[in-house]
């Protein structure tokens, strides 16, 4: 369509003048100094007067300052241009920055495809930042009561491991896989808001940013949960908790918007509910549960914001609060966050399943039914985390009943899955390999989870590792293995490139064998008495600790190989990838890889859902060269 | 490129039947092992009627698990040695989209299986309050709760004390409770949220600052336990434990004596028994 025009390119230092990374980050300093020094004039004095640790206690100076350097950080990337064109009487436009070359991906970029990769890069970069805290947590705990860290920098690692891991790897899926798929699939050209989709992106790495400066703050004690009154006694490393969090929300949010807006209004003709893909349906349930559980979140944290630095009380018990008004709001929010990280992973291994055992997906509806009954019921569990807390033990059998309620839809995923495999033509490619694992973790994962779910089991294993391991199986097991399976199955189509298989299959076998003997020992350690969070252990438990340390080493190491194959595959090897290496039915393998800018010179026409292996009727594939009509 | 070939429709084996006798065969043989060989083994024991209670709900549930836990491991196993795609030419499976026989039965199953775990763990739970704390107002109290022995556990920023309201209340730095005694312990907290974890004992109750969290045990012979903090509290969670001891009727007579007359002195200075302490406002951290 866009024909390539050969244009003199001005020089390097020219272009990096402009609204762009570079420029954002240079305003986003300036705006919190800038922020800084208001909130020192505003609240200075008073903060001297109480004498409660003078500068560095000052925590409304350092939201402020968060606050004013997100503002020049979203300036400087040029979030301002549109709105003030529009301001000033531009027509509107819908697209930017969608011409070629490496500097579209430093920026607002509205082409969703540019989006995708910008997540999966922005996204991989904190998870790794998130699993090097998980490795210095390991060396901690080689031994019971040696410290290799203080307690307060330990409970740092602890803290910055489950924020970052539970903020950046809520949009894991969604983000780099949804935005690049979802409009391929649905047969659109673009997302319904493109420049909310850049913003959830360039929001979330400001969070992962502003994170990460809580070390400069003297980090925060509170772990992922920021329980208070905890949260209010904590220094100002607290701070970068709560605006990095809210800025989890709001990407969330927004993004959960962008994606239930494109999915329902922006299908193409033919393309009906019933024929919608799989892979769209699990991004549907779980932007309505980003949607409408992070408001909940940013709510709360305001609250604990205002808490630190305008003195209300909303969590303070001494003055007429309730540390279970956060408990409870928090979980509001946290149990569908659950499902936020896990939702997706069942969506990417029901898709990938049928290309892989060449059969139609077994029982659609009922998969979509597990899928919105997850949806639904995972709003009716969340005082589950608080059966020892002692708030209403009257409604505890409810939770309970409600939090066991939830294994029915979840089994609906698994029979589909299972039956879909079941007379099929298997083969193990590694995104295969990867969504096998998730049946192996999940099963694991979810049969811990009625351990939980119970109330007198949960008594022992509440707060312990064994809960630790749990959620690790479920989250780790279920929505990391079906990230990287999304990664090996969607990179040739994303980049035109292949990675290595062999050490693809490496990156497997490693990765699995270390993740279960690294986190199936932690279910006993739990059992015997090890708490969540703690810097000592008992003595007897030494030689399990020391054994799932050096495991999670290995599968730190698993993550190195994959590094190395995605680097070396994508920017030395560049080996062509064909146009579909999976002989998949979908509708993305059959345009050209990479994707064109407006991937679809015509709005395809679908004629049935894209699972039909095995069927006479099958609708045959496009021809590679001219990304025209549909399945018809 | 010409459409790949498909598996006929039937099979010339029948896989299904040959799959769910070799799972009912496995679950047969390792459901009872199961359950009599790993479950009483699960921890915490049988040191107090409530860990005792977790100890058989955890064979109960540890035994449901294993039926299902066969059945996908199998079903995996079975899939990958009949079904993988043998050659290089790509063949498609049967076009199968779905059973709705076997849908209803998986319905049937699992639900009826989730019903019966919450019924029991509702059983479970109402019968003694199985060592979770139960808050200050629960509807369902153990039998003879009347007669129980009050003990408040009294959690701050880094170690829990205890007091004995029927012995004056006094405070003391670690518990000591009476053997084959109904224990009503009332667990609150002077600053953050703390969680008491008495290991061997089966409780654990969270300490929430003026929250009277109540919790149930009782106690059987002579035992030494660990006593741990559960919930992430501040800077020194980690060495927040003690070690506790159940006693004799009458060694506990003749150590709650001595713990009077050896508080004697600081008693006056400590504040009234209360089920519940608030933190003076003052001291209000922030």
């Amino acid at each position: 369509m866009s024909a390539v025009a050969v244009e003199v390119r001005p020089p390097l230092w020219r272009r990096l003048i402009g609204f762009n990374a570079l420029t954002a980050v240079v305003f986003g300093i300036g705006g919190y100094y800038l922020g800084w020094f208001i909130g020192h004039h505003i609240n200075g004095a008073s903060v001297a007067y109480l004498g409660v640790g003078g500068i560095d206690q000052n925590d409304l100076s350092v939201f402020l300052g968060y606050f004013l350097g997100v503002a020049g950080f979203l300036i400087g990337m040029g979030f301002g241009v549109y709105p003030w064109a529009r301001l000033r009487g531009y027509p509107p436009s819908l697209r930017e920055k969608e011409q070629q070359g490496v500097g579209r991906y430093f920026g607002l970029c509205t082409d969703h495809k540019v989006v995708g990769i910008q997540y999966l890069c922005g996204i991989g970069l904190f998870f790794f930042i998130g699993g090097l805290n998980a490795m210095l947590i390991r060396v901690e705990l080689l031994s019971p009561a040696r410290q290799v860290f203080p307690a307060g920098q330990y409970l740092t690692l602890v803290g910055m491991h489950g924020t970052m891991m539970m903020g950046i790897m809520s949009s894991a899926i969604l983000g780099p896989f949804a935005n690049y798929f979802v409009p391929l699939m649905i047969g659109a050209r673009r997302m319904a808001f493109p420049r909310i989709e850049s913003l959830t992106f360039w929001l979330l790495m400001a969070g992962g940013a502003i994170l990460t400066t809580t070390i400069f703050f003297g980090g925060f004690p509170t772990g992922w949960t920021g329980y208070q009154p905890l949260n209010d006694q904590a220094n100002t490393g607290m701070d970068s908790y709560i605006v990095f969090f809210a800025l989890v929300g709001i990407s969330m949010c927004l993004l959960g918007l962008n994606m239930i807006a494109t999915i329902v209004t922006m299908r193409a003709p033919g393309l009906t509910w019933s024929r919608l893909p799989i892979f769209c349906w699990g991004v549907l349930s779980t932007a309505v549960l980003q949607l409408l559980a992070a408001p909940v979140l940013i709510a709360v944290l305001g609250m604990a914001m205002l808490d630190r630095t305008a003195q209300t009380t909303f969590f303070i018990p001494s003055g007429g609060g309730s540390p279970y008004l956060y408990q409870n709001l928090f979980w509001v929010f946290g149990h569908p966050e659950v499902y936020i990280l896990a939702l997706p992973g069942f969506a990417i291994v029901l898709e990938l399943l049928p290309v892989f055992a060449r059969k139609p997906l077994w029982g659609y509806r009922l998969a979509v039914a597990g899928m919105l009954g997850v949806t639904l019921l995972s709003w009716l569990v969340w005082q589950h985390h608080l059966f020892m807390s002692g708030i209403n033990s009257n409604l505890r059998p409810f939770y309970m009943l409600s939090t066991e309620l939830i294994s029915i839809p979840t089994g609906f995923t698994f029979l589909c899955g299972l039956m879909t495999l079941w007379r099929g033509q298997i083969r193990f490619t590694v995104p295969m390999l990867f969504c096998l694992a998730w049946f192996f973790n999940f099963l694991i994962g979810g049969l811990s989870g009625v351990f939980l779910s119970d109330v007198p089991s949960d008594v022992t294993t509440h707060g312990s590792f064994f809960s630790m391991a749990h959620f690790h199986y479920t989250i780790m097991g279920g929505l990391v293995f079906t990230f990287f399976a999304a990664i090996y199955y969607w990179i040739p189509k994303m980049t035109g490139f292949q990675l290595n298989e062999r050490l693809g299959k490496i990156h497997f076998w490693v990765m699995f064998i270390a993740f279960n003997s690294t986190f199936a020992p932690l279910f006993a350690a739990g059992f015997l008495g090890q708490a969540r969070r703690d810097v000592t252990y008992p003595a007897h438990l030494q030689f399990i600790n020391d054994w799932v340390s050096i495991s999670a080493f290995v599968l730190g190491a698993s993550m190195l190989v994959f590094l190395y194959n995605f680097v070396h595959s994508l920017l030395f090897a560049r080996i062509k990838a064909p146009v579909n290496p999976w002989s998949s039915l979908s509708i993305e393998w059959q345009l050209p890889s990479p994707v064109p800018v407006h991937n679809f010179d015509q709005i395809p026409v679908f004629t049935s859902d894209p699972y039909g292996y095995g069927e006479p009727s099958r609708p045959s594939a496009l021809p590679a060269a001219s990304p025209a009509g549909g399945s018809s | 490129m010409a459409p790949p070939a498909v598996t006929p429709a039937s099979p010339s084996v029948a896989h299904g039947k040959r799959f769910l006798i070799a799972w009912i065969v496995l679950s047969a043989i390792a459901t009872p092992l199961v359950a009599i060989f790993l479950g009483p083994a699960i921890p915490p024991g049988n040191d107090s009627v409530q860990a005792s209670e977790q100890v058989f709900s955890n064979t109960v549930m540890v035994s449901i698990s294993t039926p299902v836990c066969v059945f996908v491991l199998l079903f995996l196993l079975y899939v990958f040695a009949s079904f993988r795609s043998r050659g290089s030419a790509l063949v498609d499976g049967p076009p199968i989209r779905g059973d709705a026989r076997i849908q209803l039965i998986w319905m049937v199953v699992t639900s009826a299986t989730v019903l019966f775990l919450a019924g029991f763990g509702t059983y479970e739970l109402l019968k003694s309050g199985s060592g979770g704390g139960q808050g200050p107002n629960a509807a369902f109290q153990p039998a003879g709760y009347k007669r129980a022995l009050d003990v408040q556990v009294i959690g701050q920023q880094w170690e829990f004390t205890y007091r004995y309201p029927t012995y004056g209340g006094v405070e003391v730095p670690h518990l000591v409770l009476p053997a084959d005694t109904l224990i009503r312990l009332h667990v609150t907290s002077l600053d953050a949220i703390h969680s008491f974890w008495a290991y061997q004992l089966g409780v654990k109750a969270d300490a929430n600052p003026g929250v009277d969290n109540i919790v149930y045990v009782e106690t059987k012979g002579p035992l030494q336990f660990d006593i741990h903090c559960a919930e992430l509290c501040g800077l020194w969670h980690g060495y927040m434990f003690d070690t506790g001891h159940v006693v004799g009727a009458s060694t506990f007579a003749a150590w709650i004596k001595r713990q009077q007359s050896y508080f004697e002195p600081v008693m006056r200075y400590l504040p009234p028994y209360a089920t519940n302490y608030l933190p003076d406002p003052s001291r209000r951290a922030g």
